[in-house]
């Protein structure tokens, strides 16, 4: 039997704001001292209230609208009730059934499309840290990094190959770098990832919206390779279950990386009830198209954009433009470099060239001194004047039609025979020098 | 005891300018008499003396520096003020008379408390109340049951009942309360004092331990409409602290008022004394030139049902917080009716039940907010008991949570629909027990309830009075 694998995606993203989502707390929690960046609020003490971050509603807008989202005009946050130690107040303020951003979509390089269910904001929790102290085995809780501004992003059942899911999750972190709203830092846990996947057999037609009748959720994957292998190891599990006739439990499975298999962590028999309701201390948001609208005018340029611009504009292989467009300080720089190289005959190609296989970028602050070096690199020896001259006139000869266009007003064919005269002279014309003389003896011969 | 305590913020103030007696006097005489009838009355969990004198001795400092100028940039200089044991304050043990915070102290101070300290007033202490303000008599405290200050056999109203019982004995001149579901309105009517509920949104909810925070509301006690006012004009206001805060500026009017009979508040089960109390402020009202017309709200009749599936499902969510690992006691420690809402709240919160109970409580609380809103097309206030019967015995209804759910039934319609109210005395039973009224009024009309209330006290020649001890 051939099975066609169905793979959703859950990505949360930790917002780069300077405070935290409900609190003045400093968000920022690497490598803090435990428990040092606490209030009231974040350690949900008896009384405290949320006051929700208008900068962290903003962000979640802007990527909704980076994966071309519904902004819901009206939404709120909702309490989402469960007990764990990490957790203070007993309930994570989030977002239910009515998320920032909804109907999103995004379309992979192979032309395939996927759609993005939901993008929500809600505050991230504690962390739970076990450690010896005194002999004793004991749980620690650090509050840092409770109430930080958190973003889930939901996709649809959508992809059917693990390295298209691979390459969504990689320009999910180039987007949100460009969007700035976010270091998406899966060893900083800014970005984490989770997968759901089914199998489904050829009962099922999946071009109908029809999806297996199950789910397996994969949780606890810290890197994009991580990902990959711990799909293909479940795509390998279930499709043995399969083959052998026993159905797949629903549940959630954690990947080992050393075995590189995946194990059961909790049946669906534990799935929690939530108890989900509006949260009652912060008021429903009511957007308006002007204030949606403004947010989509900040948006910087895609990097899918980009990448199409540097192949259709600067002529880029697209290799070349993946490469620049991935980091979006460097693309900035590469474009500065290509503007003043514009004015030194210093092309595209030649500077994408030496960033990405000679890294020259690395040496150079700015693009100025990069453009230079590459001015010295590339400096010609530039044919004589003599060379010039006797190229020019030959051409003037053999291009009769041409010199008559010109004779008759056609000002254009002069780059066509500017080309022509560089042809003789293998390029090493000083383009200043050709086209001047060049203009000077066609006037005087059609006079 | 050796001097009158004042009752009111301007004769505190006159006495105090005109050196009859300094602050630190004051604390000496309010600590006094709750050494001497607290023990009884059980209206405080927590004095604080030290910090009462601390205060005491920086008011007395500005007096004689400023005089009376130390007034106007502090309104409360010197006014005693008593905090219902929901409110956090900084370094004071805060309970919620629940043993489950037995040993809880705060390092921080809600918005109310620092709001009425830096206005000048004094906090003496933490008034006791029905734990985690569940409750109507004040019976379900785990610190003891507050007894009514008028007699001593009697509720003083809950949940707020140390802030109506401490204001009844002359424990202090202010205090405060919360008001979910008549919690305010009902120990002041109770205690024969004045209690505002205000409008959801007016005031600061930031450091006040939630109840149901979608009807929650701070309020001030005290015992005249004119000091009730005054605390409202401290404690109002917006809070970077709390999202739900509207900045508002307050309006009256200065005639042709028009108040609403809504014929629901008046049917059966209103005991007699009240309906004639309600009668004769009604008759004062009218001489005074003020209209009545009947109104009618049909929906209130659902209220205390919709009130019991949206309180709970709030509560089972706030106390959430409390969950064994901090604060030095398990949920084991919540008493009967605590476990009785979270379980209740669990339940209709639950998947399956949600959509038949919360949501669709949620829908009859637009339509009772709607209604409410096109009576006050019409009217400009609305007034109605604050309780079906004037304060009952200790006990008589402890065993029946529905029966003490129903104390309740005149109070959920103001919460429900955010609207604020006002709890005013207007006389005693023949018993000599506290009868009183509201007023209801639209969103953010407190100061046309607060005329309304000032011109019946100046008609009747209002004196506060204080329980005999
Ligand atoms: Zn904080």
């Amino acid at each position: 039997m051939r099975y066609t694998p169905v793979i959703g995606l859950e990505v949360h993203i930790e917002l780069s704001t300077k405070s935290k989502m409900f609190c003045g707390c400093l968000a920022d929690h690497f490598a803090k001292k435990p428990n040092t960046q606490t209030c009231p609020i974040c350690l949900g003490l008896p009384g405290a209230l949320p006051f929700p971050n208008k900068l962290a509603i903003e962000d979640t807008i802007k990527l909704g609208l980076a994966f071309n989202c519904n902004i819901n005009r009206f939404s709120k946050f909702d309490r989402k009730h469960y007990f764990y130690p990490d957790l203070p107040k007993g309930y994570q303020i989030s977002q239910y059934d009515l998320p920032l951003c909804v109907n999103g979509q995004y379309v992979l390089s192979s032309g395939k499309k996927v759609g993005i269910s939901r993008i929500h904001l809600e505050e991230d929790t504690g962390k739970l840290i076990h450690q010896i102290v005194n002999g004793k085995r004991v749980s620690l809780i650090d509050f840092n990094r409770s109430g930080v501004a958190l973003v889930e992003m939901v996709t649809a059942p959508d992809f059917h190959d693990v390295s298209d899911a691979v390459e969504f999750l990689k320009e999910t972190q180039t987007i949100v770098r460009y969007l700035g709203v976010s270091g998406a830092d899966m060893e900083k846990g800014s970005m984490r990832l989770e997968a759901n996947l089914s199998l489904a057999d050829e009962s099922i037609d999946l071009s109908k919206g029809e999806l297996p009748n199950y789910k397996v959720e994969l949780k606890n994957i810290n890197s994009f390779r991580f990902l990959e292998k711990a799909v293909k190891a479940e795509i390998e599990r279930q499709s043995t279950l399969l083959e052998a006739g026993e159905a797949v439990l629903q549940e959630t499975r954690g990947y080992d990386e050393t075995k590189n298999t995946t194990f059961s962590q909790r049946s669906k028999e534990d799935a929690k009830d939530y108890r989900y309701f509006p949260e009652p201390d912060i008021p429903p948001l009511r957007f308006t198209d002007e204030e949606i609208e403004k947010i989509k005018s900040s948006l910087p340029e895609m990097p899918s954009d980009k990448r199409k611009r540097y192949v259709e504009v600067f002529g880029l292989p697209m290799n070349y433009a993946t490469i620049l467009a991935s980091d979006i300080t460097r693309a900035e720089y590469f474009e500065r470099a290509v503007f003043i190289g514009s004015k030194h005959n210093v092309g595209p190609k030649t500077v994408a060239d030496l960033m990405v296989n000679k890294y020259l970028d690395s040496e150079y602050d700015d693009p100025e001194s990069l453009v230079k070096k590459i001015v010295e690199l590339t400096k010609k020896e530039y044919a004589s004047a003599k060379e010039v001259q006797e190229a020019i006139e030959e051409v003037i000869r053999e291009q009769e039609k041409a010199v008559n266009d010109y004779r008759n007003g056609k000002g254009a064919v002069v780059g066509f025979l500017i080309g022509m005269t560089q042809k003789k002279l293998k390029g090493r014309g000083d383009p200043k020098m050709v086209m001047n003389r060049l203009i000077s003896y066609l006037n005087s011969v059609v006079k | 005891m050796t001097m009158d305590i004042p009752s009111t913020i301007n004769e505190t103030r006159y006495g105090l300018l005109s050196k009859k007696y300094k602050v630190v006097d004051l604390i000496n005489a309010y600590l006094a008499k709750i050494a001497r009838y607290d023990g009884e009355i059980n209206s405080f969990i927590t004095v604080c003396e030290e910090n009462a004198y601390k205060g005491a001795k920086k008011a007395d400092a500005l007096i004689s520096e400023l005089g009376e100028k130390a007034f106007q940039d502090y309104p409360l200089l010197g006014c005693v003020v008593a905090h219902k044991d929901v409110f956090i304050t900084e370094g004071i043990r805060t309970t919620a008379a629940s043993k489950v915070l037995d040993s809880y102290v705060p390092c921080y101070s809600a918005t109310a408390v620092k709001r009425l300290d830096d206005a000048g007033a004094i906090c003496i202490g933490k008034l006791n109340c029905d734990a985690w303000a569940h409750g109507s008599s004040g019976e379900n405290s785990q610190f003891g049951a507050t007894k009514n200050p008028w007699n001593l056999e009697y509720v003083p109203g809950g949940s707020s009942s140390g802030s109506g019982a401490a204001l009844a004995a002359d424990f202090c001149l202010l205090s405060t309360g919360t008001d979910t579901c008549g919690s305010v309105r009902l120990p002041s009517n109770y205690c024969g004092v004045v209690g505002l509920k205000p409008t959801y949104g007016a005031i600061s909810r930031y450091g006040v331990i939630a109840m149901a925070s979608s009807l929650d509301t701070v309020g001030p006690m005290a015992k005249t409409v004119e000091d009730v006012e005054m605390m409202f004009k401290v404690l109002s206001g917006p809070d970077a602290k709390d999202a739900t805060i509207a900045s508002v500026k307050y309006q009256s009017k200065s005639s042709s008022f028009k108040i609403g009979i809504p014929k629901e508040f008046f049917g059966e089960g209103l005991d007699d004394e009240v309906r004639n109390n309600l009668d004769s402020v009604i008759q004062i009202y009218k001489k005074l030139g003020v209209d009545f017309v009947d109104v009618s709200l049909p929906s209130t009749k659902y209220a205390i049902s919709v009130y019991y599936v949206i309180q709970p499902a709030e509560v089972s969510s706030n106390l959430a917080r409390y969950d064994g690992i901090r604060y030095g006691n398990s949920r084991d420690a919540f008493g009967d009716e605590a476990k009785r809402r979270i379980m209740l709240g669990t339940y209709v919160l639950s998947s399956g039940y949600y959509d038949a109970y919360y949501l669709k409580a949620m829908k009859v609380r637009t339509l009772i907010r709607k209604e409410v809103s096109v009576v006050f097309e019409k009217v400009d206030a609305v007034i109605a008991p604050v309780a079906p019967t004037p304060p009952f015995k200790i006990g008589a209804k402890a065993n029946d949570p529905l029966q003490m759910y129903l104390t309740d039934i005149y109070a959920a319609t103001a919460n429900l629909s955010g609207i604020p109210s006002i709890a005013i005395p207007s006389g005693f039973t023949k018993n000599g027990l506290p009868l009183g009224f509201q007023l209801m009024g639209p969103r953010f009309s407190e100061s046309l309830l607060f005329d309304l209330g000032k011109k019946y006290h100046k008609e009747i020649s209002y004196k506060p009075s204080v329980a005999k001890l």
